[in-house]
Protein backbone atom coordinates (compact mmCIF):
# COMPACT_ATOMS: atom_id res chain seq x y z
CA UNK A 1 0.00 0.00 0.00
CA UNK A 2 1.30 3.39 -0.95
CA UNK A 3 1.77 5.84 1.87
CA UNK A 4 1.96 9.56 1.27
CA UNK A 5 5.05 11.34 2.49
CA UNK A 6 4.18 14.05 4.98
CA UNK A 7 6.06 17.35 4.80
CA UNK A 8 7.67 16.58 8.17
CA UNK A 9 8.98 13.27 6.93
CA UNK A 10 6.34 11.14 8.65
CA UNK A 11 4.13 8.88 6.59
CA UNK A 12 0.47 9.73 6.31
CA UNK A 13 -2.07 7.18 5.14
CA UNK A 14 -4.87 8.38 2.91
CA UNK A 15 -8.33 6.87 3.28
CA UNK A 16 -11.07 7.12 0.72
CA UNK A 17 -14.63 6.51 1.88
CA UNK A 18 -17.04 6.23 -1.04
CA UNK A 19 -20.64 6.72 -0.02
CA UNK A 20 -23.43 5.78 -2.43
CA UNK A 21 -26.55 5.76 -0.26
CA UNK A 22 -28.90 8.61 0.55
CA UNK A 23 -27.63 9.83 3.96
CA UNK A 24 -31.20 10.48 5.10
CA UNK A 25 -32.15 6.84 4.51
CA UNK A 26 -28.91 5.12 5.51
CA UNK A 27 -28.67 4.50 9.25
CA UNK A 28 -25.01 3.58 8.85
CA UNK A 29 -24.06 6.93 7.28
CA UNK A 30 -23.49 8.45 10.73
CA UNK A 31 -21.25 5.54 11.71
CA UNK A 32 -19.14 5.99 8.60
CA UNK A 33 -18.84 9.72 9.34
CA UNK A 34 -17.63 8.79 12.83
CA UNK A 35 -15.07 6.47 11.22
CA UNK A 36 -13.90 9.26 8.91
CA UNK A 37 -13.54 11.66 11.85
CA UNK A 38 -11.69 9.06 13.92
CA UNK A 39 -9.24 8.34 11.10
CA UNK A 40 -8.64 12.08 10.73
CA UNK A 41 -8.06 12.43 14.47
CA UNK A 42 -5.47 9.64 14.17
CA UNK A 43 -3.62 11.81 11.66
CA UNK A 44 -4.73 10.26 8.39
CA UNK A 45 -5.79 12.16 5.27
CA UNK A 46 -9.45 11.34 4.65
CA UNK A 47 -11.69 11.96 1.65
CA UNK A 48 -15.41 11.27 1.69
CA UNK A 49 -16.51 10.92 -1.94
CA UNK A 50 -20.27 10.98 -2.43
CA UNK A 51 -21.75 9.24 -5.47
CA UNK A 52 -25.25 8.27 -6.64
CA UNK A 53 -28.00 9.06 -4.07
CA UNK A 54 -25.43 10.07 -1.46
CA UNK A 55 -25.15 13.46 -3.21
CA UNK A 56 -28.69 14.27 -2.01
CA UNK A 57 -27.07 15.05 1.33
CA UNK A 58 -24.84 17.83 -0.01
CA UNK A 59 -27.67 20.28 -0.68
CA UNK A 60 -27.27 23.17 1.75
CA UNK A 61 -30.98 22.79 2.52
CA UNK A 62 -30.40 19.20 3.70
CA UNK A 63 -28.51 20.62 6.73
CA UNK A 64 -26.59 17.48 7.60
CA UNK A 65 -24.67 18.16 10.83
CA UNK A 66 -22.46 15.11 10.18
CA UNK A 67 -20.96 16.76 7.08
CA UNK A 68 -20.30 20.03 8.95
CA UNK A 69 -18.53 18.06 11.66
CA UNK A 70 -16.37 16.25 9.09
CA UNK A 71 -15.43 19.53 7.41
CA UNK A 72 -14.35 20.89 10.81
CA UNK A 73 -12.19 17.80 11.29
CA UNK A 74 -10.50 18.53 7.95
CA UNK A 75 -12.08 15.68 5.99
CA UNK A 76 -12.19 16.46 2.28
CA UNK A 77 -15.79 16.31 1.02
CA UNK A 78 -16.30 15.64 -2.69
CA UNK A 79 -19.50 14.95 -4.65
CA UNK A 80 -19.75 13.32 -8.08
CA UNK A 81 -20.69 16.14 -10.45
CA UNK A 82 -22.48 13.68 -12.76
CA UNK A 83 -24.68 12.43 -9.91
CA UNK A 84 -25.42 16.05 -8.95
CA UNK A 85 -26.46 16.90 -12.53
CA UNK A 86 -28.55 13.71 -12.80
CA UNK A 87 -30.51 14.81 -9.74
CA UNK A 88 -30.87 18.43 -10.81
CA UNK A 89 -28.73 19.78 -7.97
CA UNK A 90 -27.20 23.04 -9.17
CA UNK A 91 -23.97 24.62 -7.96
CA UNK A 92 -25.86 27.28 -6.00
CA UNK A 93 -27.65 24.61 -3.94
CA UNK A 94 -24.53 22.79 -2.79
CA UNK A 95 -23.18 23.35 0.72
CA UNK A 96 -19.98 25.41 0.59
CA UNK A 97 -18.02 22.71 2.44
CA UNK A 98 -18.51 20.25 -0.48
CA UNK A 99 -16.70 20.39 -3.81
CA UNK A 100 -18.16 18.84 -6.97
CA UNK A 101 -15.65 16.49 -8.57
CA UNK A 102 -15.34 14.25 -11.62
CA UNK A 103 -14.85 10.51 -11.18
CA UNK A 104 -11.38 11.11 -12.59
CA UNK A 105 -10.52 12.53 -9.15
CA UNK A 106 -11.69 9.27 -7.59
CA UNK A 107 -9.60 7.25 -10.06
CA UNK A 108 -6.61 9.46 -9.21
CA UNK A 109 -7.02 8.87 -5.47
CA UNK A 110 -7.18 5.11 -6.06
CA UNK A 111 -4.16 5.20 -8.36
CA UNK A 112 -2.35 7.17 -5.64
CA UNK A 113 -2.87 4.28 -3.21
CA UNK A 114 -5.70 5.58 -1.01
CA UNK A 115 -7.21 2.84 1.10
CA UNK A 116 -10.76 2.68 -0.18
CA UNK A 117 -14.07 1.43 1.16
CA UNK A 118 -17.27 1.52 -0.88
CA UNK A 119 -20.55 1.81 1.03
CA UNK B 1 4.83 -8.81 -10.28
CA UNK B 2 3.17 -5.60 -9.10
CA UNK B 3 2.02 -3.24 -11.85
CA UNK B 4 1.93 0.27 -10.33
CA UNK B 5 -0.02 1.41 -13.36
CA UNK B 6 -3.13 -0.68 -12.89
CA UNK B 7 -6.10 -0.92 -10.53
CA UNK B 8 -8.17 -3.97 -9.63
CA UNK B 9 -11.95 -3.81 -9.34
CA UNK B 10 -14.46 -6.35 -8.10
CA UNK B 11 -18.06 -5.99 -9.29
CA UNK B 12 -20.99 -8.03 -7.99
CA UNK B 13 -24.21 -6.51 -9.35
CA UNK B 14 -26.21 -7.96 -12.24
CA UNK B 15 -26.87 -5.63 -15.21
CA UNK B 16 -29.92 -3.35 -15.47
CA UNK B 17 -30.55 -3.28 -11.72
CA UNK B 18 -28.35 -0.86 -9.80
CA UNK B 19 -26.81 2.59 -10.23
CA UNK B 20 -23.59 0.99 -9.00
CA UNK B 21 -23.11 -0.68 -12.40
CA UNK B 22 -23.07 2.62 -14.31
CA UNK B 23 -20.86 4.26 -11.67
CA UNK B 24 -18.41 1.34 -11.82
CA UNK B 25 -18.18 1.55 -15.61
CA UNK B 26 -17.68 5.33 -15.42
CA UNK B 27 -14.92 4.84 -12.85
CA UNK B 28 -13.15 2.18 -14.94
CA UNK B 29 -13.44 4.46 -17.98
CA UNK B 30 -11.94 7.37 -15.99
CA UNK B 31 -9.13 5.06 -14.84
CA UNK B 32 -8.21 4.04 -18.39
CA UNK B 33 -8.39 7.66 -19.60
CA UNK B 34 -5.69 8.45 -16.99
CA UNK B 35 -3.59 5.79 -18.77
CA UNK B 36 -3.93 3.50 -15.76
CA UNK B 37 -4.80 -0.12 -16.49
CA UNK B 38 -7.90 -1.85 -15.13
CA UNK B 39 -8.31 -5.46 -14.06
CA UNK B 40 -11.92 -6.36 -13.39
CA UNK B 41 -13.23 -9.45 -11.66
CA UNK B 42 -16.95 -10.02 -12.16
CA UNK B 43 -18.50 -12.06 -9.37
CA UNK B 44 -22.03 -13.39 -8.87
CA UNK B 45 -24.61 -11.43 -10.92
CA UNK B 46 -21.94 -9.25 -12.50
CA UNK B 47 -20.93 -12.12 -14.81
CA UNK B 48 -24.06 -11.32 -16.84
CA UNK B 49 -22.62 -7.91 -17.75
CA UNK B 50 -20.57 -9.58 -20.48
CA UNK B 51 -23.38 -11.65 -22.02
CA UNK B 52 -23.70 -10.98 -25.75
CA UNK B 53 -27.39 -11.96 -25.92
CA UNK B 54 -28.48 -8.69 -24.24
CA UNK B 55 -30.93 -7.08 -26.66
CA UNK B 56 -31.85 -3.41 -27.01
CA UNK B 57 -35.54 -2.56 -27.16
CA UNK B 58 -37.85 0.27 -28.13
CA UNK B 59 -39.78 2.17 -25.46
CA UNK B 60 -43.51 2.14 -26.21
CA UNK B 61 -44.38 4.13 -23.07
CA UNK B 62 -42.24 7.07 -24.20
CA UNK B 63 -42.95 6.49 -27.89
CA UNK B 64 -39.31 5.91 -28.79
CA UNK B 65 -38.10 3.61 -31.54
CA UNK B 66 -35.28 1.11 -31.05
CA UNK B 67 -32.77 3.64 -32.43
CA UNK B 68 -34.12 6.60 -30.41
CA UNK B 69 -34.12 4.60 -27.18
CA UNK B 70 -30.49 3.51 -27.73
CA UNK B 71 -30.85 1.08 -24.85
CA UNK B 72 -27.53 0.50 -23.14
CA UNK B 73 -25.97 -2.95 -23.25
CA UNK B 74 -23.19 -3.49 -20.72
CA UNK B 75 -21.48 -6.08 -22.93
CA UNK B 76 -20.87 -3.27 -25.45
CA UNK B 77 -19.44 -1.13 -22.64
CA UNK B 78 -16.94 -3.90 -21.81
CA UNK B 79 -15.85 -4.05 -25.44
CA UNK B 80 -15.56 -0.25 -25.50
CA UNK B 81 -13.37 -0.33 -22.37
CA UNK B 82 -11.12 -2.96 -23.97
CA UNK B 83 -10.82 -0.78 -27.09
CA UNK B 84 -10.00 2.29 -24.95
CA UNK B 85 -7.30 0.36 -23.07
CA UNK B 86 -5.75 -0.73 -26.37
CA UNK B 87 -5.81 2.88 -27.61
CA UNK B 88 -4.14 4.05 -24.37
CA UNK B 89 -1.65 1.19 -24.38
CA UNK B 90 -2.58 0.02 -20.87
CA UNK B 91 -3.65 -3.31 -19.41
CA UNK B 92 -7.28 -4.37 -19.41
CA UNK B 93 -8.61 -7.63 -18.09
CA UNK B 94 -12.19 -8.76 -17.54
CA UNK B 95 -12.51 -12.09 -15.74
CA UNK B 96 -15.84 -13.75 -14.99
CA UNK B 97 -16.19 -16.12 -12.05
CA UNK B 98 -16.63 -19.49 -13.79
CA UNK B 99 -18.95 -21.04 -11.21
CA UNK B 100 -21.15 -17.92 -11.26
CA UNK B 101 -21.29 -18.20 -15.07
CA UNK B 102 -22.33 -21.85 -14.90
CA UNK B 103 -25.01 -21.17 -12.28
CA UNK B 104 -26.56 -18.52 -14.52
CA UNK B 105 -25.90 -20.06 -17.92
CA UNK B 106 -24.18 -16.79 -18.81
CA UNK B 107 -21.49 -18.37 -20.93
CA UNK B 108 -21.93 -16.41 -24.17
CA UNK B 109 -19.58 -13.56 -23.34
CA UNK B 110 -17.82 -10.86 -25.35
CA UNK B 111 -14.26 -11.72 -26.48
CA UNK B 112 -12.82 -9.16 -24.03
CA UNK B 113 -14.06 -11.30 -21.12
CA UNK B 114 -12.55 -14.58 -20.05
CA UNK B 115 -13.52 -17.27 -17.59
CA UNK B 116 -11.64 -17.59 -14.32
CA UNK B 117 -12.02 -18.12 -10.59
CA UNK B 118 -11.75 -16.05 -7.38
CA UNK B 119 -8.05 -16.96 -7.43
CA UNK B 120 -7.76 -14.58 -10.39
CA UNK B 121 -9.09 -11.77 -8.22
CA UNK B 122 -6.46 -12.52 -5.57
CA UNK B 123 -3.82 -12.37 -8.33
CA UNK B 124 -5.24 -9.09 -9.68
CA UNK B 125 -5.18 -7.55 -6.19
CA UNK B 126 -1.58 -8.75 -5.72
CA UNK B 127 -0.46 -7.33 -9.05
CA UNK B 128 -2.30 -3.99 -8.99
CA UNK B 129 -1.43 -0.73 -7.29
CA UNK B 130 -4.79 -0.71 -5.50
CA UNK B 131 -8.07 -2.58 -5.29
CA UNK B 132 -11.68 -1.44 -5.00
CA UNK B 133 -14.48 -3.83 -4.10
CA UNK B 134 -17.93 -2.56 -5.07
CA UNK B 135 -20.19 -4.82 -3.04
CA UNK B 136 -23.81 -5.66 -3.71
CA UNK B 137 -26.51 -5.35 -1.04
Amino acid sequence: MVLMQHAMGATVTRYLLIESRDPCRSHAFGLRCELAAALRTDGAEVTLFLVENAVLGVRAAARLPALDKLAKHGVELLADEFALRERGIGAAEIAAIVKPAHLDTLAGLLAGGARAIWN
Amino acid sequence: MKDPKSLAFLLMDAPFEQARTATAFRLIDATLRRSVGARVFAYEGAVSLAVTRQKPHANAIHGRTLEEEAHPRPHAWITALADLAREKGVAFEWVNCGLCVDERGSDEAVPAARRGSPADFWKMAQESANTLVIPTR
